[in-house]
């Protein structure tokens, strides 16, 4: 089986603007389907925060078809699964079935995206979960060292500065209108991408979701560019106390390259580096292996829409949070400072395009890769491309991502844990 | 096509399965011995050893495996549980001989070096530090300690605080000489190669291996337990969780596939642990008891299979304004429904259909299929988790009901509460 391809990924757009991509595979009588609409936190004023998300799970809560209990019903049946969820530009959705039951999977996906009626006592039940997840929140150190992580690396109004679940004071205010609204407003076929990877024939798949969604005519909302985010210019840190607890995590960072960004694979070979490869790059061998300070601590390029975070993340002993700091900024200020070693940067390749077989094995791999081609117009022979364009990338071009994005001594670091005496 | 098992002279156990879907392949190494075979004073020693086995050999010093595998684009990892420490890597096919040498040569040579065991002590503390993190280990950690008073499945795989403390080079050292060795261990390959090809492969790496001593016999039985037994955790938080195990049977019972489709029932079919979830449970009769009525945010439930009788386990997040009394009231009223009407033909199809659903998508990833062919090697034999389809269909009605009248009765249970103390 070749690497997916131009050669067997069929593109349709249909008349109302949505793009179908599909990739056949027999080898299991399974099928995915991934996709997104393009709405997402960003369309919701800062007083909704959670708006959009809320809308989103509330969508397979019922519909002028079925009620909550049917949608359920249908779909556990046969083992399949539709979902639903929010983003900060999308919208992303899910399904998951036997192929004999794709039909049905299609119907109920597109039923709750085309036709819900947010039921006022569903959409109350929904918010009770999603309050108590907060209460959760309030109380886990990894989430609440993340949501500081963002307000501190993000200027007060911009959408990733926002925690896309919102908070208790904001979801509490949120009502069934408000999510009709947020819904008329913004959910529509243009910009729409399903991508369908599984044993299916292509034309098969094609007209199931041209039956499904051909006609759906909602409108999508009009957005103003996506703000940037600025540079960092000083540290800006926080710690979140959070008593009882016997763990700290830390997350230090920097808003990061966009997917399109020029630079963009030369921060994701820095970023293996660093904190990948192997057990976690160097970042794993310094933090835990060398010291064992801690028992993760790895970093992780965003690479979405805008600039999401490029960002390390560790769990430690609260009482060796200042030593993880430490060989954190060590090893940052190391990539910055020295060019990798031939031996490194080749070993880091090689692992970023050998792995691509294992990253494309099961139908949801190819489906987000398939994906992220459309969405950031990368062109569908990109993969074939890949192994091609991460060879070309030298040391030079590796110190100088570091450099662009990455400082030892200016950053956004958020930690959580217990009180310092404790 | 389907799997081939064969047993080398040094004992290793050796199960080769083709799969050409991908050019991947996924090599494992299986010993049997996990928490299951520890006691107070090592415990947590299965999950330590599985760490050094990371932390070289003379032919590869630390560190260097990872890498070696990394630049050939796989993935490698290690797992503990109670019953097995396995080793994996999926790579390219063309690239997998190099799992074998690395696994051929880590079950015999893995130098425990102090200054490794020192390093590592720390690292293994810090994950359960962040595990105690979670309220919800917590009192799952309290929860099987009263379940089980004499089985070792009471503790957990991590093991308790003052034994990683205390534990020793030696004893972690001599854990390793007892229990890896090829007589105690499987080799298990999926992938896209030819299956003959492999069988040599693997027995060119491994049959050098000298056979190990004798490996100590599991004697802790259980005892029947006389009562319902109950444990309170308190801690940090603001929400309250409810968790509940009834004592089980053996995967070996015919009870153990009337408990599957009861399970299914109560809280959806996803609960067969390492099938790794994916299926919501909306229409199953907890959800609809407990959060349907706004008393829970969310139910579970997993049936895991093990060596020894386990546990079948239910789990709730007590929704905000609610209380952990009124979510057990709800669930004590599904539960007395269950023992005395029978469950429907049409849930129990559903369990059946689910149950095909998640067997496919297990096996799209020769990963997914290595696993389940080492883990039901583990418990059973492979022939066990060919036939749970076909032993899951032969289930009905009448079988369930009995289940639930032997399985889900009140004196067959431990009940956990997780007691928020904060006032957020």
């Amino acid at each position: 089986m070749s690497i997916p391809g131009p050669q067997d990924i069929a593109r349709h757009e249909l008349d109302n603007g949505i793009v179908v991509l599909v990739r056949e595979n027999h080898a299991s009588p399974s099928v995915v389907v991934s996709g997104y609409l393009p709405v997402g936190a960003y369309d919701e004023r800062p007083e909704q925060a959670g708006l959009s998300e809320f809308t989103a799970s509330a969508l397979m809560r019922g519909t002028t078809h079925r009620t909550f209990e049917q949608i359920y019903e249908e779909l556990e049946s046969v083992g399949a699964s539709v979902g639903v969820g929010g983003g900060v530009h999308t919208t992303g959705f899910g399904a998951k079935s036997l192929v004999e039951d794709l039909p049905l999977a299609l119907d109920v996906l597109a039923d709750v995206l085309r036709h819900p009626t947010f039921p006022r006592d569903q959409v109350e039940r929904l918010r009770g979960e999603i309050l108590t997840d907060l209460e959760e929140r309030a109380h886990d150190t990894q989430r609440m060292a993340h949501l500081a992580f963002h307000e501190l690396a993000y200027p007060k109004e911009h959408p990733y500065a926002r925690s896309v679940v919102g908070y208790l004071e904001t979801v509490s205010r949120l009502d069934r209108d408000d999510l009709a609204e947020f819904y008329d407003g913004g959910y529509g076929p243009q910009g729409m991408v399903v991508v369908v990877v599984g044993a299916v024939k292509s034309a098969d798949a094609v007209a199931h979701i041209a039956d499904a969604l051909g006609d759906w005519t909602g409108h999508t909302c009009a957005r103003p560019p996506f703000p940037g985010a600025p540079r960092l210019t000083e540290v800006r840190s926080r710690t979140v106390t959070i008593p009882g607890k016997t763990q700290s995590d830390v997350v230090l960072g920097y808003p990061g390259p966009p997917r399109a960004a020029p630079d963009f694979l030369d921060a994701v070979v820095c970023n293996t580096i660093l904190g990948v490869f192997g057990l976690m790059g160097r970042l794993g061998q310094n933090v835990r292996d060398e010291q064992g300070l801690a028992y993760y601590s790895y970093s992780h390029v965003d690479g979405g829409s805008g600039p999401g975070p490029w960002s390390v993340v560790a769990g430690v002993n609260p009482a060796n949070v200042e030593r993880a700091i430490a060989s954190v900024r060590q090893e940052i200020r190391r990539m910055r400072e020295e060019p990798v070693g031939e031996q490194e940067l080749a070993d880091n390749k090689a692992f970023i395009t050998g792995s691509l077989p294992l990253r494309l094995e099961t139908n949801e791999g190819v489906a987000r890769a398939i994906l992220d081609m459309e969405r950031y117009q990368l062109g569908l022979d990109y993969l074939q491309r890949y192994t091609g364009l991460i060879g070309e990338i030298d040391a030079s071009r590796v110190q100088a991502a570091a450099q662009r994005w990455l400082d030892p001594d200016v950053y956004a670091l958020a930690v959580a844990g217990p009180p310092a005496s404790e | 096509m389907s799997f081939v098992k064969t047993t080398l002279e040094n004992g290793l156990t050796v199960l080769v399965k083709e799969a050409h879907a991908a050019p991947v392949a996924s090599f494992w190494v299986w010993y049997r011995v996990g928490s299951r075979n520890e006691h107070t004073g090592i415990t947590g020693v299965s999950h330590w050893v599985e760490h050094m086995l990371f932390k070289g050999t003379p032919t590869f010093l630390k560190g260097e495996a990872e890498k070696a595998i990394a630049r050939e684009g796989g993935v490698f990892n290690g797992m503990t549980w109670y019953d097995f420490t396995t080793y994996l890597a999926t790579l390219p096919a063309d690239r997998i001989e190099l799992a074998l040498r690395i696994e051929a040569d880590r079950m015999a040579n893995s130098l425990f070096e102090p200054h490794e065991v020192a390093s590592e002590r720390s690292v293994i503390i810090s994950e359960r530090q962040g595990a105690e993190n979670d309220p919800e280990f917590l009192l799952n950690e309290e929860l099987m300690a009263a379940a089980f008073r004499v089985h070792p499945y009471g503790t957990d795989t991590i093991g308790h605080m003052c034994d990683l403390e205390t534990m020793t080079r030696d004893q972690l050292h001599a854990y390793y000489t007892t229990y890896y060795a090829p007589h105690n261990a499987l080799a298990v390959a999926v992938g896209d190669f030819e299956a003959a090809d492999m069988r040599r492969l693997i027995e060119q790496h491994f049959s050098a291996i000298p056979g190990g001593g004798i490996v100590p016999p599991i004697t802790a039985v259980e005892p029947p337990q006389r009562g319902e037994r109950q444990v309170a955790v308190e801690g940090e938080g603001s929400v309250a969780y409810l968790q509940v195990v009834f004592r089980a049977p053996s995967v070996h019972d015919p009870d153990f596939f009337a408990l599957t489709a009861l399970g299914a029932a109560l809280t959806g079919a996803g609960g067969l642990a390492f099938f790794g979830g994916g299926l919501t449970n909306k229409s199953s009769r907890l959800y609809q008891a407990l959060v349907a009525t706004e008393l829970a945010t969310t139910v579970s439930g997993t049936l895991i299979p093990t060596v020894d009788p386990f546990v079948y386990g239910l789990s709730a997040t007590v929704r905000a304004g609610h209380t952990s009394a009124e979510v057990k009231e709800a669930l004590d009223a599904e539960l007395a429904r269950l023992i005395a009407e029978p469950v429907t033909q049409e849930e129990l199809t559903k369990a059946i259909k689910q149950a095909k659903a998640q067997f496919a998508y297990s096996s799209e990833s020769v990963t997914g299929q290595a696993l389940w062919l080492g883990l039901s090697e583990i418990f059973a034999d492979y022939a066990w988790f060919e036939g749970y389809i076909a032993n899951l269909s032969a289930v009905t009605v009448e079988d369930v009901q009995r289940a639930a009248q032997a399985y889900l009765k009140p004196s067959n249970r431990t009940i956990g509460w997780y007691v928020p103390m904060s006032n957020a």
